[in-house]
């Protein structure tokens, strides 16, 4: 089998070493740049050789990540990315694997492929960049996308209901559940190191600016002002607090609804303090991103340990031949009923 | 075979024959396909050649005492080469009206029917469509030798002191039969006592029951006035050597395992549950020793992608489906075909379209094989012509995938999945070498620079230091595997993948002609037909005609030596159970006038109506 033998020693490296030497064609001023020098920037710190990443994507503009990343990349088929990445951690679980999606290739095309490696909770990172739009068909409305809105395909505004990213990965049973933000630099490396050292599927949703077909579409975490009131940081162990220095806010639970206080009008230790490992907080929390009367939760939902699937099969693996030794073939043919022939 | 002998002599008079074609044909849950492969396995220790027939209904449990709820299991076994399940029966088993109905027009004229009255009751034919009794009808025993028995009253008699219920009794009854007709062939009934003692382990007072129920029926036929004699058939001559009995299903399976034994990679299977593909998930499942990993994927589009998934790390990467979900797969072998990545897929034919016929053959995916997907995707494309040629098939399509880097289709189907023959077990040490090379070279490595012999270009496994590339379903440039939208680029990539397909040529073995090297008509099949051809024109051939077979197992590239060949006979028949697609290709390819023989009934083609047909042509020369 391939896993690796002894732990290799990863050499030091900078962004640089995880730069490919291809043209980068994403038009200029989108989010996707910062985001692919946010993952460069965090790939030395992961402490894994370069040559152990691969990064495997589906189709549309967030997809032609791996030609940018020098390390193995495979760009495959929309929507199919989640397959072929279980395919690969099943023949090599020794690799560290990183699937990048955008909202069309993994909630629309993808949507079924993506429920599953969820809920097998395969060890890959899941990276969904989600500008709510079909940038590379030149602006269709997407899964993402708001209801009522005008788009190429939809002149007189869309009539189907968006679906929520998180809800969506929290509902087929994702392990890691993160949000961060394409403007953010830092908060994205941050967010982007815990998910790959997390053990199973991690799933990341990343809000990305397509400033060709849906510029500022999550203005409200990107204007200086709005993002005061319109984006909640999320962390573990600590209150869920937004809004200006000087009058707070802060969530309480009214039994399981979610209500918004200003800080100083509850009594210390009324406010919500977020638990990571809480999955029912965290359904609660993502559901926050459908309604205009809530800040827009960011940093990681969920975190929670289950089997993950290859390691399980793996181990009935290991069982079986530590049981009854290695197969051989010559000795399956010729087992059950034989008869010789003279 | 000295365990094979019975467990008492025949006291009746034994008539020997050259053949015979049984058909058990009962209720859904009747067990009919048991009571077949059973004695199967018998007839295999008395060494007889023989071939097999299972045909069951779609329906899992559908209504009992229906006629589409009748499920059957044919065997042809003889002293000489069994090319196929048989024609025509010698011997019908009906274990209800619906059984009756539905194959009594199989039966030769004063072919042996055994029927069990007691299941011929009003609710059964009614439900069966008869009007009237068929068993009163004096035109059957006119016709046929009617064995009318009470099996299942019988079976229950014999089980009277145990403390089983009724149901569970009744359900015996199968055993009955077998034991009778293993009287009345004189099959050891050893084979199926070892059998019922494995299988019912657990559960001790059904060993005790089957076995009784068996021995009943076997001494029934002893006994019983109503039987004068018995039928022996002498084993055959068959070459030498250690046989099992293998179906195509486990021969795919087992080829996969010994592929992966002898070239040391690691596999990935992994398939969508679709009839009657499943089983070699089933199998493979089974073989975690073997380090086959098997993933039972969330849809067909799926199952491709994650053997995509494991071939790009090294592994190699194997899917089965059937016609339906190759036309999902589609998509990702375009992938393959352009990442230029070996896997394996194998297409278990079923009656289509859409649904189709699930239970039932076909060999209408060739051109869906060869053309099925968007634009210029060539792969190459195998096709086993009997059971255990399903070894080799799926053993030769690894081979070929890993040292041409290219994605290999396998054609299989119903028949031939279902289908058991005795098979010589080989020694896996004889099969080809399988060789690979992993690229771990830095010097000159670009991801689609190429092998001078084979045009394959490198396969790098993801962990190699130094030789860090991204691949992927955009056009590549020639060498760099960089993305490239040059007109002249795509048009040399799109020749590169072609050519190398057609390099495989230079692996196929000179064709093997049964017959005249030229002469008055040349009969070419594929796939399951084999033996349904050869028996026909072996028949013209006794009959003087200077009539030839071929049996093509490469269909994609075809073999080199085919067209010289088609050119030295004034004709050329394709027998083929779809509307003539083999036939398109080779009229296509070699501009000769071929001609189809088509039936699409979802049934195997019958030796009888290929010589028909080998008749027919050869009247139209004069
Ligand atoms: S279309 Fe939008 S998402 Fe795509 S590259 Fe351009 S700006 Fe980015």
């Amino acid at each position: 089998m391939s896993e690796a033998t002894g732990v290799k020693e990863p050499p030091r490296y900078t962004k640089k070493d995880f730069e490919s030497d291809q043209d980068v064609r994403w038009c200029p001023g989108c989010g996707d740049y910062a985001i692919l020098s946010a993952i460069q920037k965090s790939m030395p710190d992961l402490g894994i050789p370069r040559e152990d990443i691969v990064f495997i994507s589906g189709i549309g503009c967030s997809s032609r990540f791996p030609y940018y990343m020098n390390t193995y990349g495979f760009h495959t088929i929309h929507g199919r990315a989640p397959a072929i990445a279980t395919g690969l951690r099943l023949a090599r679980p020794d690799l560290k694997v990183f699937v990048v999606t955008g909202d069309g290739d993994g909630l629309s095309i993808g949507g079924n492929h993506l429920i599953h490696v969820l809920r097998r909770n395969v060890n890959v990172t899941i990276l969904l960049f989600n500008n709510k739009v079909y940038g590379l068909t030149k602006g269709q409305y997407s899964p993402t996308t708001e209801f009522g809105k005008m788009t190429k395909s939809t002149p007189f505004g869309s009539a189907d209901r968006p679906v929520n990213p998180l809800t969506f990965a929290l509902g087929v049973g994702a392990t890691f559940v993160a949000r961060t933000v394409d403007r953010n630099v830092a908060h994205m490396e941050e967010i982007v190191k815990r998910a790959a050292h997390h053990k199973g599927a991690a799933f990341v949703e990343i809000l990305q600016n397509c400033n060709v077909y849906n510029d500022l579409a999550w203005n409200a975490v990107y204007d200086r002002e709005l993002k005061v009131m319109h984006e909640l940081r999320v962390q573990h162990g600590k209150p869920l607090l937004f809004g200006p220095i000087d009058d707070r806010r802060g969530l309480v639970l009214e039994g399981s609804k979610p209500k918004v206080v200003r800080v100083k009008d509850v009594a210390e230790g009324a406010l919500w303090v977020y638990d990571e490992t809480d999955p029912w907080a965290a359904q609660a929390l993502a559901l926050l991103t459908s309604d205009p009367e809530f800040p827009i939760p960011v940093g990681v939902l969920l975190n929670v340990e289950a089997p993950v699937y290859e390691e399980v099969l793996i181990d009935q693996e290991k069982k079986a031949v530590a049981d009854r030794g290695v197969g051989d073939v010559a000795e399956l043919l010729t087992s059950g009923d034989t008869w010789r022939i003279p | 075979m000295s365990d094979g002998t019975p467990v008492s002599a025949p006291k009746k008079p034994r008539r020997e024959l050259d053949r015979a074609v049984v058909r058990f044909a009962g209720d859904s849950g009747d067990g009919m396909q048991v009571t077949g492969e059973q004695f199967t396995t018998e007839t295999a220790w008395a060494g007889n050649d023989l071939s097999t027939l299972p045909n069951f209904p779609a329906e899992i449990r559908a209504p009992a005492g229906t006629l589409f709820g009748v499920s059957s299991f044919q065997i042809q076994f003889g002293r000489h080469r069994v090319y196929t399940p048989g024609d025509r029966l010698d011997c019908l088993v009906a274990m209800n009206p619906a059984a009756l109905k539905t194959n009594l027009s199989d039966l030769k004229d004063g072919g042996l029917l055994i029927l069990n009255t007691n299941s011929f009751d009003q609710k059964n034919l009614d439900r069966a469509g008869y009007k009237t009794n068929p068993m009163d009808d004096s035109a059957l025993a006119g016709r046929y030798r009617v064995h009318k028995v009470e099996i299942s009253r019988l079976t229950k008699e014999a089980l009277e002191d145990l403390s089983l219920g009724t149901k569970e009794k009744e359900r015996c009854k199968n055993f009955f039969s077998l034991g009778l007709v293993s009287w009345i062939y004189t099959r050891p009934i050893e084979p199926t006592v070892t059998w019922i003692k494995k299988r019912f382990a657990k559960n001790l007072e059904m060993v005790e029951a089957n076995i009784r129920a068996l021995k009943a029926g076997y001494h029934f036929g002893e006994t019983a006035e109503i039987f004068g004699e018995c039928y022996g058939i002498e084993p055959a001559e068959l070459p030498s050597g250690l046989y099992r009995s293998i179906t195509g299903t486990r021969a795919l399976a087992w080829g996969l395992l010994a592929a992966a034994q002898r070239s040391g990679l690691s596999m990935v299977y992994g398939a969508y549950p679709i009839t009657p593909a499943s089983d070699i998930l089933h199998e493979l499942a089974q073989h975690k020793r073997f380090r086959v990993r098997t993933f039972q994927a969330e849809d067909e589009i799926a199952a491709v992608g994650s053997v995509i998934g494991a071939a790009f790390g090294g592994a190699i990467g194997v899917c089965a489906t059937s016609g339906p979900g190759l036309a999902l797969k589609a998509e990702g072998m375009g992938l393959a075909v352009m990442a230029e990545l070996p896997i394996v897929v194998f297409d278990i034919q079923r009656a289509g379209p859409s649904t189709g016929m699930p239970t039932k053959t076909e060999q209408a995916d060739l051109l869906q094989a060869m053309y099925g997907r968007s634009s210029e995707a060539p792969v190459v494309i195998l096709a086993p012509a009997t059971p255990g040629d399903c070894f080799f098939v799926a053993y030769e399509a690894v081979r070929l995938a890993v040292k041409y880097m290219v994605p290999v289709l396998v054609l299989s189907d119903g028949y031939l999945a279902n289908g058991a023959e005795p098979w010589v077990i080989p020694n896996p040490e004889s099969l080809p070498e399988i060789s690979v090379g992993f690229r771990t070279e830095k010097e000159g490595f670009f991801p689609y620079v190429r092998d001078e012999a084979t045009l394959a270009r490198p396969w790098v496994r993801p962990g190699t230091p130094g030789l860090e590339h991204q691949i992927g379903g955009l056009e590549k440039e020639h060498i760099t595997g960089h993305v490239s939208y040059a007109p002249d680029n795509h048009e040399l990539m799109v020749k590169l993948r072609a050519e190398k397909v057609r390099r495989v040529a230079q692996e196929i073995p000179a064709t093997t002609i049964n017959g005249p090297s030229a002469g008055d008509l040349l009969v070419v099949g594929w796939g399951g037909t084999l033996g349904a051809i050869t028996g026909a024109v072996e028949e013209a051939q006794m009959e003087g005609k200077a009539v030839a077979s071929v049996h093509i197992r490469h269909m994609n590239p075809l073999p080199p030596d085919l067209g010289q060949i088609l050119r030295q006979y004034r004709r050329v028949l394709v027998p083929e159970i779809n509307s003539g697609q083999l036939v398109r290709l080779l009229r296509a390819e070699y501009l000769v006038d071929a001609v189809g023989f088509n039936r699409v009934r979802g049934l195997p083609l019958a030796t009888s109506e290929i010589k028909e047909a080998i008749d027919q042509i050869l009247k139209e020369k004069e």
